[in-house]
């Protein structure tokens, strides 16, 4: 397994530098745009809505949670299936790493991507003064897990997927739409009552409240048990599976 | 103690994909038995989809078989995998290796799957690229090679844990002439060093250079073994005339040689007539005589090319086919 998570790390050591820029300048431009822009607007106008806090740090742990979902299935689907279909698990299948290791290797990897970027944008959150102390921990354990609950399934997927535009399109019609149901934008109290039941199932509104509480310091030992429960149960659900589709991929 | 042992031993080995989807179900390998003894150059010959890739998969430990019995280096590939691969060189069709990367690091990753330590790594890297005479290159982005280097360089990487077995499936399809006489010279020379290799090939004369001995597999099943030699000896004849006709008198052409004495043989008990789509086949001990007896039929072919039977030629009398279609 560490040897195949050396291979995408001696790749990452080509890119870093630029990808590290991303995952700062990416939350430090939303968190402008949407925290001082329409966060003013919002803050305004209906301040009681959101739980009594500022636009600005409602809305960022909900956009952490979601930057590392989004970040988490991009890698663990498209970087999955380009690497089975003709990448680094095509070169590594002839050696005595199993499609097993193989796919524990490339989540480990996904694992640290996701909590540099986490680690950037909390960073960034700190500097706007929206989150601090140990809680910034908590928050950046959570978002990894988030991300992880997204990338073990997409990976179990995806090592089976031979056009990359089925991609695309889950991307578009599963992923996009978690972040109106999840409230990352808004809470989800403001959806109409008889939908509110479909939001509490989605994996993504776990990640989001985890997140969000643990980051205003609102967290009950209850509700983040809950949360991460439900967490990891699709990430160990989710290389579970894995280990059985890059198997029959890999090893036809 | 192991020596004694074939490297590789099938019996009766098959392999079915499951129906999947609208496709049905398929026996890629139907049942063939072969032993490869160690030191040996060993090949399989055949048109695509014969089951030359999936065999080999199935040696490499990564396709697990389907019916009969395989060992690799005396371990069993269902079970023992990890320990069977530890000991292969795999030289696979495309070469799968990181663009992004540099020569030199794509040697480090791959020997770092194989749990080497960091120094015995560079010190075969250097070696290696020097065997596939890339030292000049091993610090460029492998995106930036040729083709030919390319292949070499995935030959030098399949040698970074001095395997027992060495298989390569169809190791030259894709390269020009020069290239491929390159990589043919590289092969040779691991083949004097005592590698055991195991290639597939559509390819008669790569067949005829480097393996000492054969299997010819269509769908899935041996329809011939033995060394090049001999399987030509067995299955053509010492010569072989080639002939072209001009468009508008191919057919009778074709029909008068059909039904001339060339065709039973004559004197000649192996001779005989192939139609191809483009030219006309004689097989015979002396291809000038069949020539002159072309000639009395007052027969004008095109062109007329006196040659040795190749192993196209067998594969041809064993399965009514060419190996390039």
């Amino acid at each position: 397994m560490l040897h195949a998570f050396g291979y995408w790390v001696t790749r990452y050591r080509r890119t870093w530098r630029g990808s590290i820029v991303i995952n700062v300048l990416n939350p430090l431009l939303f968190l402008i745009g949407i925290g001082a822009g329409l966060g003013a607007l919002v803050d305004d106008n209906a301040p009681a809505q959101i739980a009594g806090v500022s636009y600005a740090a409602f809305f960022a742990p909900g956009m952490l949670a979601a930057a590392a979902m989004q970040n988490a299935f991009l890698e663990g689907s498209a970087g999955v299936a380009r690497a089975a279909g003709f990448g680094a698990y095509r070169s590594a299948t002839p050696t005595p790493l199993n499609p097993e290791q193989l796919a524990a290797g490339h989540l480990l990897f996904i694992t640290f991507r996701v909590l540099i970027a986490s680690a950037a944008f909390i960073v960034v959150m700190a500097a706007f003064g929206l989150i601090g102390g140990w809680w910034a921990l908590g928050a950046l354990l959570g978002a990894t897990l988030t991300g992880v609950a997204f990338a073990a399934p997409a990976a179990a997927w995806a090592v089976g997927v031979r056009k990359l535009r089925h991609i695309d399109t889950v991307f578009r019609f599963v992923i996009m739409p978690l972040y109106m149901f999840s409230g990352t934008f808004f809470a989800v109290s403001q959806l109409p009552e008889w939908i509110r039941p479909v939001s509490y199932l989605l994996p993504l509104w776990h990640g989001v409240e985890l997140c969000r509480t643990l980051s205003l310091g609102t967290a009950t030992i209850t509700g983040s048990s809950v949360h991460i429960a439900y967490l990891l149960t699709l990430a160990v659900g989710g290389f579970l599976v894995a280990r059985v589709t890059y198997r029959r991929r890999l090893h036809p | 103690m192991v020596s004694e042992h074939p490297l590789v031993e099938a019996r009766d080995l098959s392999k079915v994909y499951p129906p999947r989807g609208s496709t049905a179900e398929f026996h890629a390998v139907d049942g063939i038995d072969f032993e490869v003894q160690r030191g040996e150059s060993f090949g399989l010959l055949g048109p695509n989809g014969a089951g030359k890739s999936t065999t080999m998969r199935m040696i490499a430990a990564t396709s697990p078989i389907s019916g009969g019995s395989l060992r690799v280096l005396g371990m069993d590939p269902m079970r023992q995998g990890p320990e069977i691969r530890a000991r292969l060189g795999v030289v696979t069709q495309d070469d799968y290796l990181d663009n992004e990367l540099t020569v030199r690091e794509n040697l480090h990753i791959y020997g770092r799957y194989f749990s080497l330590p960091r120094a015995v790594i560079r010190d075969r890297a250097t070696r290696l690229l020097d065997f596939a005479q890339l030292q000049e290159k091993a610090g460029d982005q492998v995106e930036t090679l040729s083709g030919g280097m390319r292949r070499r360089l995935t030959i030098a990487r399949s040698l970074i844990n001095e395997p027992d077995i060495l298989l390569l499936d169809e190791p030259t399809t894709g390269l020009d002439p020069q290239a491929r006489h390159i990589l043919w010279d590289r092969l040779f020379q691991l083949k004097q060093q005592g590698v055991t290799l195991i290639l597939t090939t559509h390819y008669m004369d790569e067949a005829e250079q480097l393996c000492d001995r054969l299997i010819v597999v269509d769908h899935g099943r041996i329809v011939a073994q033995g060394s090049p030699r001999e399987l030509i000896t067995r299955y053509a004849t010492r010569e072989v005339l080639e002939l072209r006709f001009r468009l508008d008198d191919r057919d009778t052409a074709t029909e008068k040689l059909r039904t001339s004495a060339l065709a039973t043989g004559g004197s000649d008990t192996d001779g005989r007539v192939e139609l191809l789509a483009d030219r006309v086949l004689v097989y015979t001990a002396d291809g000038e005589a069949a020539l002159a007896a072309v000639h009395a039929m007052s027969l004008t072919p095109l062109t007329a090319l006196v040659r040795r039977a190749t192993l196209e030629d067998v594969f041809l009398t064993l399965t009514g086919r060419s190996l390039i279609e």
